[in-house]
């Protein structure tokens, strides 16, 4: 199953309800207030954000009137294509030897997703090893090594409650050693308003770069798709400390919409890079915004 | 942060216009209603609760003829501020102890809600309340789900029965029988997370409370939810008919407007929630406290209690009196951080106080790294410097950095850290001075 299918099975019952809406809305006779306003509705119950869903209401108005739209039926392509713009991004292909740090708050999802990536690359004929780096957690570690098993790849782990760091020490030295392709660190899940967590991880963070600098480095932080608008406090959060590269959007498999993922674009220029669509250890893909903006319509 | 610290920022940003002016226009009311309406969006209430919530503020605000009225910005603050405690629930409610043990307590929630750490939690709770609980591992899908709940078990100090990966509804009849034979008169229930729309492990928690019939069946949510809050605990609601809900991660600065949409569509109470990583952090969920901070006036309750459990009776009325009277030293200082750091982060107790909410910035965070770095700096210092901090001079801040192996900027944001709290603290006892009752901070 591709990205679309999947995504549109996860989607499905988001689809019932929020697709229903959407599919009324542009049978719609005019662009008229009412419409609008049950744009806006629609938008923030998919936890746009009001910010956010005013941004895209504005040029979605302003772009109909410049192009002498009349009817919601006409719309419906330009207000696809002004939220797929809003949340596309090139994202540059990995090389390797590859270190992928994976971090964000607790319940996210963060050793599952770490888990599935394994599984991802495997497929893709690379060598992986595990980083068991949250030693915080009760059975964090254990839960990876399940999660190692099923994906049949290397797990380096510790004590729990030993250094984080000193884990990642030896996950990329054991890489280094054996030529593996790539390297998924989990971390221990922080509210990102604990800043002896945040710092430790900044602390992670700098071990990776004193001691393979020449790796392609990844920083990932994930975001259940459940979240609200403090999933913008986490990214401004997680990406002050150790400059975030991409999100990982979990938990689409629900009945949230993601739609946090406007809302964090509209403040900074950060990718969706996968979605986990549930709780297989192949219920991973790669982002795209097309599919996503179409899954939702 | 403490829970609602950007509501409240907001909403006492608009009183503190309105409060500017000696009368209210109906345009005026309007435009308040708005800016709660885009804060309430913001902090994830849900748009449709919010509509509702709107149109009730507003019917009472015009219709109690707030343009005649003589101090139309504390109605419309009052308005606002029992129709929030009657959305969150009126009083507070307690988890119910069966009068036929075992009281049995069924979770419930989402994947990773936090279901595992609150049964530590509550294990912990109810045994400081004289009970001898025992938790039930029922969780038989999330890898290693059932060691992290012996973990937890092992650190609550409390028992843990497991039968590893079988029918949950055997292992909660062997866990009953085991309950019945060491005298366990509390059985907290762990279960998988599951998504509300998953029928056939929403059947499994069915049969599971068929065959408990528990006196608690608590819905686990966590409070940086978003608009689905609503779906998630309709739906569970529907399927278990929940008798309370818990919400956890209340401790991260999220704005916690999940609370408010939970309990308008289920009816049901919001019973605990969670505020930190440690097993001790549980508190009872006040709707009325919670609704004052919302408003920005304060929980002043909270603060009393947080700061009564980290004092002791002298301690509290020698420190009051050097509050008072603004003569607290940096040696009061450093005592003064060991204790904060007791009672939860200075932020989140700036956000309790009646009037200060949302007007002291973020330069007064204290984390306990940066504790150790002050107080190296302190002990750096002469005891006179201690005593009268204003009679150091750049000299003797090269001195105290070489010193405590920090910097003169350090040592000088300390020194703005303690007059700032200095100035805070005087504030404080000054209000405690007045009472707490009577006026409303406006």
């Amino acid at each position: 199953m591709g990205f679309f299918e999947k995504l549109k099975a996860a989607l499905k019952r988001t689809k019932e309800a929020f697709a229903k809406k959407m599919y009324e809305l542009f049978s719609g006779r005019e662009l008229n207030d009412e419409f609008y306003e049950e744009l806006e509705d629609a938008l923030i119950s998919a936890d746009v954000g009001f910010t956010a869903t005013e941004q895209i209401i504005d040029e979605f108005r302003d772009e109909c009137f410049k192009r002498k739209i009349k009817t919601p039926a006409e719309g419906k392509e330009l207000l696809k294509r002004i939220m797929t713009e809003a949340i596309d991004y090139e994202i540059e292909p990995y090389s390797y030897p590859l270190v992928i740090l994976v971090a964000g708050v607790n319940g996210v999802g963060k050793t599952t997703a770490i888990g599935k990536l394994a599984k991802y690359f495997k497929n893709k004929k690379k060598s992986v090893v595990l980083a068991a780096a949250d030693t915080f957690r009760a059975a964090a570690a254990e839960q990876l090594e399940v999660w190692a098993d099923r994906a049949g790849v290397r797990i380096i782990r510790h004590e729990e409650g030993s250094d984080p760091a000193a884990v990642v020490y030896d996950a990329l030295a054991s890489a280094k050693a054996k030529n593996t392709d790539v390297v998924l660190i989990d971390t221990a899940g922080r509210l990102q308003n604990k800043k002896n967590l945040m710092n430790e991880l900044a602390k992670i963070n700098k071990v990776v770069g004193r001691e393979y600098p020449d790796c392609d480095y990844r920083t990932y932080i994930v975001i259940d798709a459940t979240t609200g608008q403090n999933a913008l406090q986490q990214v401004e959060a997680f990406d002050e400390i150790i400059d975030m590269d991409g999100i990982i959007l979990n938990k689409l498999d629900g009945t949230a919409k993601g739609g946090v993922v406007f809302a964090i674009s509209a403040e900074r220029e950060l990718p969706v890079v996968y979605v986990g669509v549930g709780e297989g250890i192949d219920d991973i893909e790669e982002f795209d915004a097309k599919a996503f903006i179409d899954a939702l319509f | 942060m403490g829970a609602f610290s950007g509501l409240s920022e907001r909403l006492s940003h608009i009183f503190s216009k309105l409060k500017d002016k000696g009368r209210l226009t109906e345009l005026e009311v309007k435009q308040a209603m708005r800016e709660i309406r885009i804060a309430l969006l913001e902090a994830d209430v849900n748009y449709v609760v919010v509509k509702n919530f709107i149109s009730r503020v507003s019917e009472k605000a015009v219709g109690e003829g707030i343009l005649k009225g003589l101090n139309p910005t504390q109605q419309v603050i009052k308005i606002v501020n029992d129709e929030l405690v009657a959305t969150m629930g009126g009083t507070f409610s307690k988890i119910e102890i069966s009068p036929k043990p075992p009281t049995i307590i069924l979770m419930c929630g989402l994947q990773g809600s936090g279901k595992t750490t609150m049964c530590g939690k509550l294990a912990v709770m109810l045994r400081k309340q004289g009970k001898n609980p025992l938790l039930v591992a029922c969780d038989i899908y999330r890898p290693a789900a059932i060691k992290q709940l012996q973990v937890v078990g092992k650190n609550a100090n409390v028992p843990v029965f497991e039968m590893g990966q079988v029918d949950v509804r055997k292992i909660a009849k062997e866990a009953l029988k085991q309950a019945a034979a060491n005298n366990n008169d509390v059985v907290i229930v762990d279960t998988a997370g599951r998504l509300h729309i998953d029928e056939q492990l929403m059947d499994e928690i069915k049969g599971l409370k068929e065959l408990l019939n528990p006196t608690e069946i608590l819905l686990v949510v966590d409070a940086m939810t978003g608009q689905d809050a609503v779906n998630v605990a309709q739906k569970f609601n529907e399927v278990m008919d929940v008798t309370g809900v818990v919400l956890t991660k209340l401790d991260c600065d999220t704005r916690g407007g999940a609370a408010l949409s939970i309990r308008e569509v289920t009816g049901k109470p919001i019973k605990l929630c969670g505020v930190g990583e440690k097993l001790s952090d549980v508190e009872v969920f006040h709707p009325e406290r919670m609704a004052s901070r919302i408003l920005g006036m304060g929980d002043v309750l909270t603060l009393i209690e947080k700061a009564q459990n980290a004092y002791s009776e002298e301690e509290a009325k020698e420190m009051q009196r050097k509050m008072r009277e603004r003569s607290f030293t940096l040696e009061d200082f450093l005592v003064q951080f060991e204790k904060m750091k007791d009672m939860g982060d200075l932020k989140q107790m700036v956000a309790m106080i009646p009037g200060l909410a949302g007007k002291i910035g973020g330069d007064v965070e204290i984390d306990e790294g940066r504790i150790d770095k002050m107080k190296a700096i302190i002990y750096s210092m002469t005891p006179s410097e201690r005593q009268n901090p204003d009679g150091i001079k750049s000299s003797h801040k090269k001195r105290i950095a070489a010193g405590s192996g920090t910097t003169i900027q350090d040592v000088n944001s300390l020194l703005k850290q303690f007059y700032q709290t200095k100035e805070m603290m005087g504030r404080m006892a000054n209000m405690g001075k007045r009472g707490f009752g009577g006026r409303l901070p406006f």
